[in-house]
C-alpha cells in the first residue's frame, strides 16, 4: 500500500504545520469587536429602533452576547494555549518543502 | 429558486455597511493566515489531517448552514408549519450518527481523500471515475446555486446590481481558498456558524414577542391553518392530504432514511470536514457534534417562518408578490435596528459564501487527486498537485458563476438541491452502504448501481411524476419517492450483478468491509480521547435520544 504510506508520510510533514494559526484568536476577536459596536448602539439606541424591535434593546442584549462569545473563546486561549512548534520541528519543515 | 419581492429594501446605513466590512477583511485575513499552514497538497486539501473535532464539527454543520438552506427552510416552516422540524430531526440526526458511529472508521481508516477515492478502493476504476465525475459537475452546480442566490437576495435587500454580487462575492470565495485552502473554508465555516446565530437568535426572539409569545403564536396559527401545521405528524397517515404531499412512510424512508443518509454519509462536501480531523476520535466526533447545533437550528429556523406566516398573512399567497422565501428578509426588515440588522445580513452573505467554498474546496479536491491525479497526470510530485489545485480552484468558482443560472426554472430551492441530490446522493448511498457490508458484492457492481439507481430516480421525477402517470400532490413528496426508487433499483441491481461477476480479492479489502481491519489502523488513542464525553457513543445515542424528545411536544 504505497498510497497509503505516502499519506501517512504527508500527514507527519504537515502536523506541524497545522498548529502555526489558532482559529480561537480570529472569533474572540472579531466577536468582542462586534459586540462592542452593537452594544455601543445599543446605548445610543433612539427611541424608534426600540419601537421598531418591540421595546427591546436588541443591540445593547445582543452585543453582550458576541462580547461574551468573544471573551470566552479569548480566556480559552489564555487557559488553553496551543503548543507552538518548537524550532527543530520548523527547521525541519523548511528542509521538507524548501 | 429564490426570487425575493421587489420593495425589500432593508433600512442599513453606514455602521451595518462598517459591520460587513470589518467581516469581509477577517474572511481575507483568514485565508492570508491560513497560507502559512499550507505546505503539502495534503494540508491544501485536507488540512493535513491535524484539526480539532470542535472546528470540524461546526464546520461540518456549517457547510450545510448555506443561506439557501436557512431561506429554504423559514420557507418551508411558512407553507407547511411545524412539519418542517422532519428535515432535522429526522432528516438529518440519524444520519449523522450513523456516518459518526458506523461508517466514519472506514472512511478515516482507509486515509482516503475523499469519499469517491473509497470507492476506488472497495469497487473498481468505473465506479471511482463515474462518482468522482458526477460530484464534481454537481458541486459546481450547487456552488453555483449559491452564488446566483446570493446575488438576488443582495440585489432585494441591498440594491447592488445582480453582476456586482456574484463578481464580489466570487472572487471573495476565490481569493481565500486558493490562497488557504481547506483550513481557510473550514475556519471560516466556524466563524460563520457564530455570526448566523448572532443573526438568527434576534429574529427569533422580537419575533416572537410580536405575536405574543410562543401561545399567542400558536393561537392564531391554529385559528387560522387548524391544528396539523402544529404537529409534525398529524395527517402523514398514507393516503390523508396533507401540505407536505408526504405520509408517514415517505418521510421517514424517503426522507429519513434514503435522502438523508444520501446526504449526510455520502455527500463529500460534508465528509471532507471529518476527514481532516486530526485523529479517528475526532474524525467519529465530527458529525456527531455537530449533531447538537442542528437539532436547535431547527427552532431557529422554524420559528421565524412560522412568525411571518402570522404577521405577513400574504406571505405566499396567490396574487402576492411575496413569496415564502421572503420570510427571514421580511423579518429583518420590520424587526432589526441598525447594528443588529448589519450582523442579520453579514450573517445571511456569510453563509451564501460559505454554502458556496464548501462546494469550491471539495470540488477541487476531487477534481485534483480523484480526476487529474489518478487518470490525467498521475506520479507527479506533490507540490505539482498543490499548484494545480490552486488553478483548478479558480476554474471551478468560474464555472460555478457560468451555471448559476441554471437554477432559474425552479421556485423553490430546497426541492431544487433534493432533486439533485435523490439523483447523485441516493445511488452513491446505496453502493456504500452494500459496499461496506457485504463482502461478496463484486467489483462491477459498484458502477451498476450508481447508473442504475440515478437512471431510476430521474425516470421517476421527470418521467412518472412530471408526466403525471403517477399522481403526487408536491414535489417534496415527488422528490422522497423518487429517493426510495433510487435506492431499491440500485440495490436490486448490485445484488444481481454481483452474483454474475467476481468478488474483490479479500486482501484488498482490508479496512473497507465491516469485519476488517485496515493496516495501520491500530493507532494509540490520544491523550484525552477516552474521556467520557468524549465516547463517539455516549455522543452519537444522545443526539438520538434527543432529537426523539424534541418531537414530543410537537406530536400530539
Amino acid at each position: 500500500m504505497s498510497d497509503y504510506q505516502h499519506e501517512v508520510d504527508l500527514e507527519r510533514r504537515s502536523a506541524t504545520a497545522a498548529r502555526l494559526f489558532d482559529i480561537r484568536l480570529i472569533i474572540g476577536g472579531l466577536f468582542t469587536l462586534y459586540g462592542v459596536i452593537v452594544m455601543i448602539a445599543g446605548f445610543t439606541a433612539s427611541d424608534a429602533d426600540l419601537k421598531k424591535a418591540e421595546d427591546i434593546n436588541i443591540n445593547l442584549w445582543t452585543g453582550v452576547g458576541m462580547l461574551l462569545l468573544g471573551l470566552f473563546f479569548l480566556a480559552w486561549i489564555k487557559l488553553r494555549p496551543i503548543v507552538p512548534p518548537t524550532a527543530e520541528e520548523l527547521a525541519a519543515l523548511q528542509e521538507d518543502t524548501d | 429558486m429564490i426570487t425575493l419581492a421587489a420593495g425589500l429594501r432593508l433600512p442599513t446605513n453606514g455602521l451595518d455597511y462598517a459591520i460587513l466590512a470589518i467581516y469581509f477583511v477577517v474572511v481575507l485575513g483568514i485565508g492570508f493566515a491560513a497560507r502559512r499552514s499550507v505546505k503539502t497538497s495534503l494540508d491544501f486539501f485536507l488540512s493535513g489531517r491535524s484539526l480539532p473535532a470542535w472546528v470540524t464539527g461546526l464546520a461540518f454543520v456549517a457547510a450545510n448552514l448555506g443561506a439557501t438552506e436557512i431561506l429554504g427552510m423559514a420557507a418551508t416552516g411558512a407553507q407547511y408549519g411545524v412539519a418542517v422540524v422532519h428535515w432535522y430531526w429526522i432528516g438529518a440526526i440519524p444520519a449523522m450518527v450513523f456516518l459518526g458511529l458506523v461508517m466514519m472508521p472506514f472512511y478515516y481508516g482507509s486515509r482516503v481523500r475523499s469519499v469517491p477515492e473509497f470507492l476506488l478502493q472497495r469497487f473498481d476504476k468505473s465506479a471511482h471515475l463515474l462518482s468522482s465525475v458526477l460530484f464534481a459537475f454537481a458541486a459546481i452546480l450547487i456552488a453555483g446555486v449559491n452564488l446566483y442566490a446570493l446575488s438576488i437576495v443582495v440585489e432585494a435587500l441591498l440594491g447592488w446590481p445582480q453582476w456586482v454580487a456574484i463578481v464580489v462575492a466570487g472572487l471573495f470565495v476565490l481569493a481565500y481558498i486558493t490562497v488557504g485552502g481547506l483550513s481557510s473554508a473550514i475556519y471560516n465555516e466556524v466563524l460563520q456558524f457564530f455570526v448566523i446565530l448572532a443573526a438568527l437568535i434576534p429574529i427569533c426572539v422580537i419575533g416572537l414577542k410580536r405575536v405574543g409569545g410562543w401561545d399567542g403564536l400558536s393561537g392564531t396559527l391554529e385559528k387560522k391553518y387548524g391544528h396539523s401545521f402544529l404537529t409534525a405528524w398529524d395527517g402523514t397517515g398514507i393516503g390523508e392530504p396533507n401540505a407536505l404531499g408526504a405520509n408517514w412512510l415517505t418521510i421517514i424512508l424517503g426522507l429519513g432514511f434514503v435522502l438523508s443518509f444520501g446526504y449526510w454519509t455520502t455527500n463529500f462536501a460534508e465528509v471532507q470536514r471529518a476527514l481532516s480531523a486530526k485523529n479517528l476520535s475526532a474524525a467519529q466526533r465530527t458529525p456527531l457534534i455537530a449533531a447538537y447545533p442542528k437539532m436547535f437550528i431547527a427552532f431557529l429556523v422554524m420559528i421565524p417562518g412560522l412568525v411571518a406566516a402570522v404577521v405577513v398573512p400574504r406571505i405566499g399567497q396567490e396574487g402576492s408578490d411575496l413569496t415564502y422565501n421572503d420570510a427571514i428578509p421580511l423579518l429583518m426588515r420590520d424587526l432589526l435596528p441598525n447594528g443588529v440588522l448589519g450582523i442579520a445580513v453579514t450573517g445571511l452573505l456569510a453563509a451564501f459564501m460559505a454554502g458556496m467554498a464548501a462546494n469550491v474546496s471539495s470540488f477541487n479536491t476531487v477534481f485534483t487527486s480523484d480526476i487529474w491525479a489518478k487518470y490525467v497526470r498521475p506520479g507527479r510530485e506533490d507540490r505539482y498537485y498543490l499548484r494545480f489545485g490552486r488553478l483548478v480552484t479558480a476554474v471551478g468558482v468560474l464555472c460555478s458563476i457560468g451555471t448559476a443560472f441554471l437554477a432559474a426554472t425552479f421556485n423553490n430551492i430546497m426541492g431544487y438541491l433534493q432533486t439533485l441530490f435523490s439523483f447523485f446522493n441516493v445511488p452513491m448511498f446505496v453502493v456504500f452502504i452494500i459496499g461496506m457490508f457485504w463482502k461478496r458484492a463484486s467489483m462491477k457492481s459498484g458502477v451498476w448501481g450508481l447508473v442504475a439507481g440515478t437512471t431510476a430516480a430521474m425516470v421517476n421525477y421527470f418521467w412518472i411524476y412530471k408526466q403525471g402517470i403517477i399522481a403526487i400532490p408536491t414535489d417534496q413528496g415527488a422528490n422522497f419517492v423518487s429517493a426510495i426508487v433510487a435506492f431499491v433499483v440500485g440495490a436490486v441491481v448490485m445484488v444481481a450483478v454481483t452474483l454474475f461477476t467476481k468478488p474483490r480479492p479479500a486482501a484488498e479489502l482490508a479496512g473497507l468491509v465491516y469485519g476488517t481491519r485496515s493496516p495501520g489502523l491500530e493507532e494509540p488513542p490520544a491523550k484525552g480521547d477516552d474521556a467520557w464525553y468524549r465516547k463517539p457513543a455516549l455522543l452519537g445515542w444522545g443526539a438520538i435520544i434527543l432529537a426523539a424528545l424534541c418531537y414530543v411536544p410537537y406530536s400530539f
